[in-house]
């Protein structure tokens, strides 16, 4: 293998790993509020159609991501309203959501099916990308792939540094605690849940906008559910979600490099990677009871109800 | 105590609070002075968490007026509280074990306040070394022991300079020394002028520290003193009442022949501040029902734990049923022989909450419904609904799950199930504790007609009244100890007061050593 064959399996690697950061990246801050919502692959197909919908129509690339996050908003708000309202059970809600979100996109998109647009053209940042190696690897990516590194960094700060990601982790830890001293438990998860949502139907329109530009039912194969094996993956650290998502990203593009190399390994034993990654560090985690309990937001998937405070 | 200052710092005006089934606060009015350290006694159900949760505004009151400061206010949220000056000490400690002692305090100030303070961990440094409290700023919580939190917590509301600081059972978490230490910063506190509301079940400290006390009992304000002019064994007896204006009520029995006996038990507890057996000695005869005093968390729970056998330490030769010992047998087996059990947690504990009526029959009775391996459905069902005919529980029916029954009424259902199942042996800890008056009675009649047919009970409460009403003999916990057995015509609430403050203690000692 030479330099630039690594070069460009690594720019592979970020670019498929991208949707699963920005999913990953959602779900994490909703599930750090301690709600465990399962119905990211409803909301991110439901981004990609409306997102590539509103592209298609509009001719405006900036306009169909900015859809793409309302849908999955509003996909989100639906899930919220059902758990932290009226109390349903998330885990069964957010099923729910994923098969309500997959059929509903293929609904509505069926006619555009095969239909392709112009995807985000990738820009070369100045200076950065003619470091070697590096530029062509990190600075020669379409705009979403930088938002995505801003995300992340963003949310590192937010989450470890400012006092609304303390609010948050207090809330996902002990909402009884955490109302107990003032604290808005509802309206937190409330926005953590949207917030997942938004990041979600970004994820989409990544995939309908850049990754493929078209629109194809079910293209998002499965990714928000890697996602929420990427969160424990990461053990619900932001910072590490990105690592773990560029891993699973190099993962899933190595059978096609290891053909390409002329290796016989069946290509389903290596998609097979992230997966047997993910349970190993679970294994890992789970071995040291203490450092589970300390990792996981302790109230994940358990409702609260204010009224039930007495 | 500054007493100088006329403007009350808090004051109470006949605050009520109804509950479905239960009047938790019936028209309680208390006055507190800056500086005071006030104590709320009362039974477990007298309405003490109800009403300091008020103050607090975690419960919103039906009636009443709060007064702060000399100004009527309404304290609709805990950062309504927080805003007025009154911090709060949870039983159970409201912190986030993922997070550091300064991100925890941190957490409860206000952008105001943290400006005012600058640096946070600075500020708990100094607050630290002022009041004695030794709060390590940049430790995780979770590392942190339970008298290091406790600590936390009050670092919290000093970080906040509180002018009322509310204590729910402070000390029960606490080791001896821990203890002190914890009354020195409260006597700190009170001498700047800091109200204190201190709610405890140990009559000991009350004297030792409060200015003042309020009795509840039955959510009533039912007396007030002054602690050091009174003893515990007197505190004691405003708490549980006078028996004068109580019927004698049920004829007393004599057992016949020894069914149950506990001999030299002797055991450290399994929980970190648990209290330890010592050298139990009783008996329990056919036909009586032998009740045990005793003031919340003196060993109740452990000597509970053991002779049902949830605790599953061998104590093969201190538990002997009949003729048998049964200290090795799992809590399975030992109600297969016999025995029956009625814990003082009915939610958890004496019932699934999320299965039904029916299904927490089968539970413990699994051997009469259970037939070549299956379950009879039918006669279960019949037979759950003849015991909620018979104990009057109010529920749906038998298809109810246990949660969406009341207190009172899961607790008529749990005795109801026990004592169906004919039990030589029934252990039944709080039996009517939360349960409203009816129920009460109800739930009397039918411990005492188990008693007539024969069965052995001991009754584990902390309801004096209780105990001198159904109990043939009686004896009193504290500390681990038991004191001995007496009839119950034969004793008088000052004896057993005095039992319960441990007064028989030191003669126990010797009698073992001896």
């Amino acid at each position: 293998m030479d330099a630039d064959l690594i070069v460009q399996i690594l720019f592979a690697a970020i670019k498929t790993g991208t949707p699963l950061l920005f999913i990953a990246l959602g779900e994490v801050i909703c599930e750090k509020s301690g709600v465990l919502n399962l119905g990211q692959e409803g909301m991110m197909l439901m981004g990609a159609v409306v997102g590539f919908l509103a592209a298609y129509g509009s001719g405006n690339m900036g306009f169909g991501i900015i859809a793409a996050m309302v849908m999955g908003s509003i996909m989100s708000l639906i899930f919220a309203v059902l758990v932290l309202h009226i109390g349903a059970n998330q885990v069964a809600t957010g099923l729910a959501l994923t098969i309500f979100g997959t059929g509903l996109s293929a609904f509505i998109g069926a006619d555009f099916v095969g239909q392709t647009i112009q995807g985000f053209q990738p820009i070369a940042i100045p200076l950065l990308s003619d470091i070697p190696y590096v530029g062509q690897i990190l600075f020669s990516h379409d705009i979403l792939v930088y938002f995505s590194f801003f995300m992340t960094a963003l949310l590192v700060y937010v989450v470890n540094k400012t006092r609304i990601g303390l609010t948050l982790k207090a809330v996902g830890e002990n909402p009884h605690a955490a109302n107990a001293i003032g604290i808005k438990v509802l309206r937190v998860r409330y926005l953590a849940v949207m917030f997942g949502g938004a990041m979600a139907g970004t994820a989409g329109a990544y995939m309908s906008l850049v990754y493929t530009p078209m629109w194809v039912e079910g293209m998002t194969a499965g990714r928000g559910w890697i996602a929420l094996a990427l969160v424990v993956f990461a053990s619900w650290r932001v910072g590490r979600i990105m690592l773990g998502a560029y891993l699973f990203g190099l993962a899933s593009i190595m059978h096609l490099v290891l053909q390409g190399l002329g290796w016989s390994i069946s290509p389903n034993l290596l998609a097979m990677l992230p997966y047997v990654a993910t349970v190993v560090v679970m294994v890992i985690i789970g071995a040291d009871h203490f450092k589970e309990k300390l990792l996981a937001p302790r109230s994940l998937g358990k409702p609260f109800d204010p009224r039930n405070m007495a | 105590m500054k007493t100088h200052n006329l403007v009350s710092r808090l004051e109470l005006a006949n605050i009520t609070k109804q509950y479905p089934g239960c009047l938790a606060n019936d028209r309680i009015s208390i006055t507190l002075m800056p500086g005071e350290i006030h104590a709320l006694l009362g039974e477990n159900g007298a309405g003490k968490s109800t009403l300091v949760k008020t103050i607090y505004g975690v419960v919103s009151p039906d009636k009443g007026d709060i007064i702060w400061n000399g100004r009527e206010v309404n304290i609709k949220s805990p950062s309504i509280a927080r805003d007025l000056g009154i911090g709060m000490v949870f039983q159970h400690f409201s912190l986030f074990e993922t997070l550091t002692v300064s991100q925890n305090i941190e957490l409860c100030l206000s952008k105001s306040q943290l400006n005012n303070i600058g640096d946070l961990a600075q500020r708990i440094i100094q607050l630290s070394e002022e009041y004695g409290l030794n709060v390590d700023p940049s430790r995780y919580v979770h590392s942190l022991s339970i008298g290091e939190r406790q600590r936390v917590e009050i670092m919290r509301c000093l970080v906040q300079s509180v002018k009322l600081l509310i204590l729910d059972e402070p000390t029960s978490v606490l080791t001896p020394q821990e203890v002190a230490g914890l009354f020195n910063v409260l006597r700190t506190l009170s001498k700047e002028g800091c109200s204190i509301l201190f709610i405890s079940h140990k009559l000991h400290e009350v004297t030792e520290v409060c200015h003042k006390a309020t009795i509840l009992r039955g959510g009533k304000v039912v007396d007030t003193c002054v602690p050091s002019e009174e003893t515990p064994a007197t505190i004691a007896k405003m708490m549980v009442g006078d028996l004068a204006d109580q019927d004698a009520g049920y004829s007393k029995k004599e057992g016949t022949v020894e069914v149950f006996n506990v001999s030299d038990l002797s055991l450290p507890s399994k929980q970190p501040f648990g209290t330890a057996l010592k050298n139990i000695n009783f008996d329990l005869k056919a036909g009586e029902i032998l009740g045990i005093a005793g003031v919340a968390g003196n060993g109740q729970d452990e000597l509970m734990a053991i002779i049902s056998g949830e605790d599953e330490r061998n104590v093969k030769n201190a538990l002997t049923l009949g003729k048998l010992k049964i200290g090795h047998l799992h809590a399975g087996e030992r109600r297969q022989l016999g025995m029956a059990y009625v814990p003082e947690e009915r939610l958890g504990r004496g019932a699934v909450p999320d299965m039904s009526l029916t299904e927490n029959t089968l539970l413990t009775h699994s051997t009469g419904f259970v037939k070549n391996g299956l379950v009879q459905w039918q006669s279960i069902k019949e037979y759950t609904t003849e015991l909620i005919g018979k104990y009057k529980v109010k529920c749906h029916g038998e298809f109810s799950e246990a949660q969406s029954l009341s207190g009172g009424n899961l607790q008529k259902f749990i005795m109801g199930r026990e004592i169906g199942q004919h039990p030589k042996v029934l252990i039944c800890a709080h039996p009517t504790w939360g349960v409203d008056v009816g129920a009460a009675l109800a739930i009397h009649q039918a411990l005492l007609e188990l008693r007539d047919e024969g069965a052995a009970i001991l009754l584990i409460s902390e309801d004096i009244d209780e105990l001198f009403l159904l109990a043939d003999r009686m004896a009193a916990v504290c500390d681990g100890y038991l004191s001995p057995l007496v009839k119950t015509e034969e004793t008088n609430i000052d004896q057993i007061g005095q039992w319960m403050a441990g007064t028989f203690i030191n003669t126990a000692v010797q009698e073992a050593q001896a």
